[in-house]
C-alpha cells in the first residue's frame, strides 16, 4: 500500500476503533487511536498474514501486549476481513466474539492478553520457536509506555537481548498518558530508547502517524542482524479525534451519542481530506 | 523391611524428560537457574540446544513458554515450586491457562521437605493455586515410577499440567507389574474396610505405614493413593467412603485448599462424610531435615497413625 492508502485504511481503523467503543459503552480509545497507525502498517504492509488462513504456520506473529488497546487491534482485523464489521458493535457484550482484552480464539489474535507485561514474554517465546525451529517469520509485539513500568518487561527484553532474536521487534507506543496522569509524572519511564539499548537492543525512535517515518524503521528492523528491534513511537493518545487528543480522560472512556457523533465529523473530514 | 530402593522424585523428573526426549521431538525444556536442582540438567546435558535457561526471571519464563507453546513446541518450565505456581501464579493463569496452552510445568521442591533451606522455599500451597486455574490437570507423584508415568502422560496430554514433585529421596511403592497410570485415575494401594485414607505424593508412603500399624491394632485402612488432585477421581473417594464411613487425607501440603479440600469439595456434595485433614495446619514451614520435619508436623507413618487411630 503507498502511504495515501494506510492513511485512508488507518482511518478507517480509527472509526471502527470510536464506534466499537460507543457501541461497547466501554473500553479503550485512547491508546486504540494512538496506534491506529501502527496497527493499521503491520496489517496492511509489514506482515505476512492472510484473513483467509488465519492460522497458516508461516505466518508473522503478532501479540497486543498492551491488551486493553484491543479496539485498535479488533478494528484493524475486521477492516483487513478476519471477520465481519459487525462484529466491532457487539464487542465487550456477553456471548460476543471480541472479549475486552485480546483472546486467542479470535481469529487473527495470536495470543491471549491484556495482563501487562506479559504479551512481550509470549513474543519473546514466539521469536525463540522460530529460531530453535529453523522458520524465518517474524514476531511484533506492541507495548504501552505505561506497561514498561511492568518489571517483567525487563526480564523479557533481557532475555531476547540476550538471545539475539532479530526475528523480533517490540514496539513501545510512547503517548504519554497512563490512567493516573502522564507517564513521567507517574513513574518516569524515561529514557526508553536508553533502556532499551542497555538490554541489548537495535533502537529507533520514530513519529507513530507518519507512514514514510514507519515504512523506515520497520525496514531498518528487518534489515538488523543479530539483535531484537525496539522501535519508540512517539504517539498523540487519542489521535484523529479532536477532544480525546492528549486527554488522560480518555484512556478508559467511551464516549456517548454526542461524543460520539462529533469523533465520527472528525474523522469523516479527515478522510475527505485524504480524497 | 529390607532396603527399600529410594530415589526423588526430581530425580525421575529429569530422567523421564532425557528418556522422552527422543520419543516427543518437540519437547523443549525451561529453566530459571537451577537446572541442576530441579534436575532438568539431566536433560541438558543430553540435549543442551533443547535447554534454555531463562535465568532467574520466572515470570518471564512462563510467557516464554506460552510463546513457544504456541508455535508448536511442547515446553516443560521448571523451578522450585515456589516459584513456578507462587511467584509466576498469574502469568499461569493469564498466558498459559486462559488461552489453554500445551505448556508443562514441572515444579520441583515443593513442601516442607525442601528441608534446611526454610520457609521461605517451602511451597506448601502449590496444589491450591493450580487447581483453581481453569483447566490445569494437577498431579503430584508419589515414587520414581509414578513420576516417570506422569510425566509421559502430560507430554501426551494435549493442554496445561502442572506435575509437583520433591526434593528428598522417597522410597519406590509403584514398581508392581500391573501398575498403569492414567490422568484423572486414583489407585487403592491397600484395600481396608473400617476407614479410608487418601494419600498424595510422598505421603502414600507414611499412609501405607500407618495403615500397617492399624491393622496391628485391629483397624483396617484403606489407602488411595490420589496422584492427579485435579481432575479428581470422585469415584474412587465415593466407593470408599461409602464403604469405610470415614475419610482421612494426608498431602505435604496446606490443608487449605490441596488433596483434603478437593475431597471435601468432592464429597460434601455427593456423599457426606467425616474427613479429617492432614497437612500443614494453616502454618509455615521451618529448617530442619526433611525427615524431621515431616515427623514434626504429624505427616510420617507414626504421625499419620496417630491422627487416624484418634479420628476412628
Amino acid at each position: 500500500m503507498n502511504n495515501l492508502e494506510l492513511q485512508k485504511t488507518a482511518n478507517e481503523v480509527r472509526k471502527g476503533i470510536v464506534t466499537a467503543v460507543h457501541a461497547a459503552k466501554a473500553g479503550h480509545p485512547g491508546g486504540s487511536l494512538s496506534a491506529a497507525d501502527v496497527f493499521t502498517y503491520l496489517y496492511f504492509e509489514e506482515m505476512n498474514v492472510d484473513p483467509k488462513n488465519p492460522d497458516k504456520e508461516d505466518r508473522d506473529r503478532f501479540v497486543l501486549s498492551k491488551g486493553h488497546t484491543a479496539p485498535g487491534l479488533y478494528a484493524t482485523l475486521a477492516q483487513k476481513g478476519y471477520f465481519p464489521k459487525e462484529e466491532l458493535l457487539s464487542l465487550r457484550k456477553l456471548g460476543a466474539l471480541l472479549q475486552g482484552h485480546p483472546c486467542i480464539h479470535i481469529p487473527g489474535v495470536d495470543m491471549s492478553s491484556g495482563s501487562l507485561g506479559q504479551g512481550i514474554s509470549a513474543a519473546v517465546g514466539m521469536a525463540l520457536g522460530a529460531k530453535l525451529g529453523n522458520k524465518d517469520f517474524r514476531v511484533y509485539t506492541l507495548l504501552g509506555d505505561g506497561e514498561i513500568q511492568e518489571g517483567q518487561v525487563w526480564e523479557a527484553a533481557m532475555f531476547a537481548g540476550f538471545r539475539k532474536l532479530d526475528n523480533l521487534v517490540v514496539i513501545v507506543d510512547n503517548n504519554g498518558l497512563q490512567i493516573d496522569g502522564p507517564v513521567d509524572k507517574v513513574c518516569s519511564p524515561y529514557p526508553i530508547d536508553e533502556k532499551f539499548k542497555a538490554f541489548n537492543f537495535h533502537v529507533i525512535n520514530c513519529n507513530a502517524h507518519d507512514f514514510d517515518d514507519i515504512r523506515a524503521a520497520f525496514k531498518e528492523a528487518k534489515e538488523t542482524k543479530g539483535m531484537p528491534t525496539c522501535i519508540v513511537m512517539h504517539s498523540t493518545k487519542g489521535k484523529g479525534v479532536s477532544f480525546m487528543e492528549n486527554q488522560c480522560g480518555w484512556h478508559g472512556k467511551a464516549p456517548n451519542d454526542e461524543e460520539y457523533a462529533i469523533a465520527m465529523a472528525d474523522l469523516e473530514k479527515i478522510g475527505a481530506s485524504l480524497n | 523391611m529390607a532396603d527399600v530402593k529410594k530415589i526423588a522424585t526430581r530425580e525421575s523428573y529429569g530422567n523421564a524428560l532425557k528418556d522422552l526426549a527422543e520419543e516427543f521431538p518437540n519437547l523443549v525444556v525451561l529453566d530459571a537457574d537451577l537446572a541442576e536442582a530441579t534436575k532438568t540438567g539431566i536433560f541438558r546435558k543430553a540435549y543442551p540446544d533443547r535447554h534454555i535457561d531463562c535465568g532467574i526471571a520466572e515470570c518471564n519464563m512462563i510467557g516464554v513458554a506460552a510463546g513457544l507453546s504456541t508455535v508448536g513446541k511442547i515446553p516443560f518450565v521448571s523451578s522450585f515450586a515456589m516459584f513456578a505456581a507462587g511467584r509466576a501464579y498469574e502469568q499461569v493463569r493469564n498466558s498459559v491457562g486462559y488461552p489453554h496452552l500445551n505448556v508443562k510445568i514441572g515444579a520441583t521442591h515443593a513442601g516442607i521437605t525442601v528441608g534446611e533451606d526454610g520457609a521461605t522455599h517451602q511451597c506448601n500451597e502449590d496444589i491450591a493455586l493450580m487447581r483453581t486455574i481453569p483447566g490445569m490437570v494437577v498431579m503430584v507423584p508419589s515414587d520414581d515410577v509414578e513420576a516417570k508415568a506422569a510425566v509421559r502422560a502430560a507430554l501426551e496430554y494435549e493442554g496445561p499440567v502442572y506435575i509437583r514433585f520433591g526434593r528428598a529421596a522417597v522410597p519406590v511403592i509403584n514398581d508392581k507389574p500391573d501398575y498403569k497410570f492414567e490422568i484423572g485415575k486414583g489407585t487403592v494401594v491397600r484395600p481396608g474396610k473400617d476407614v479410608t485414607i487418601v494419600a498424595t505424593g510422598i505421603c502414600v508412603d507414611s499412609a501405607l505405614g500407618a495403615a500397617e500399624k492399624l491393622a496391628a491394632d485391629g483397624i483396617d485402612a484403606e489407602v488411595i493413593n490420589i496422584c492427579t488432585i485435579k481432575p479428581l477421581d470422585e469415584d474412587i473417594i465415593i466407593n470408599s467412603a461409602k464403604k469405610t464411613g470415614k475419610v482421612v487425607t494426608v498431602e505435604e501440603h496446606s490443608v487449605i485448599g490441596g488433596l483434603g479440600s478437593a475431597v471435601c469439595d468432592c464429597l460434601s456434595e455427593k456423599l457426606p462424610t467425616p474427613v479429617k485433614k492432614l497437612g500443614m495446619q494453616d502454618v509455615f514451614g521451618e529448617s530442619g531435615s526433611a525427615g524431621a520435619l515431616v515427623a514434626k508436623y504429624g505427616l510420617d507413618a507414626d504421625g499419620v497413625y496417630a491422627s487416624v487411630k484418634a479420628f476412628v
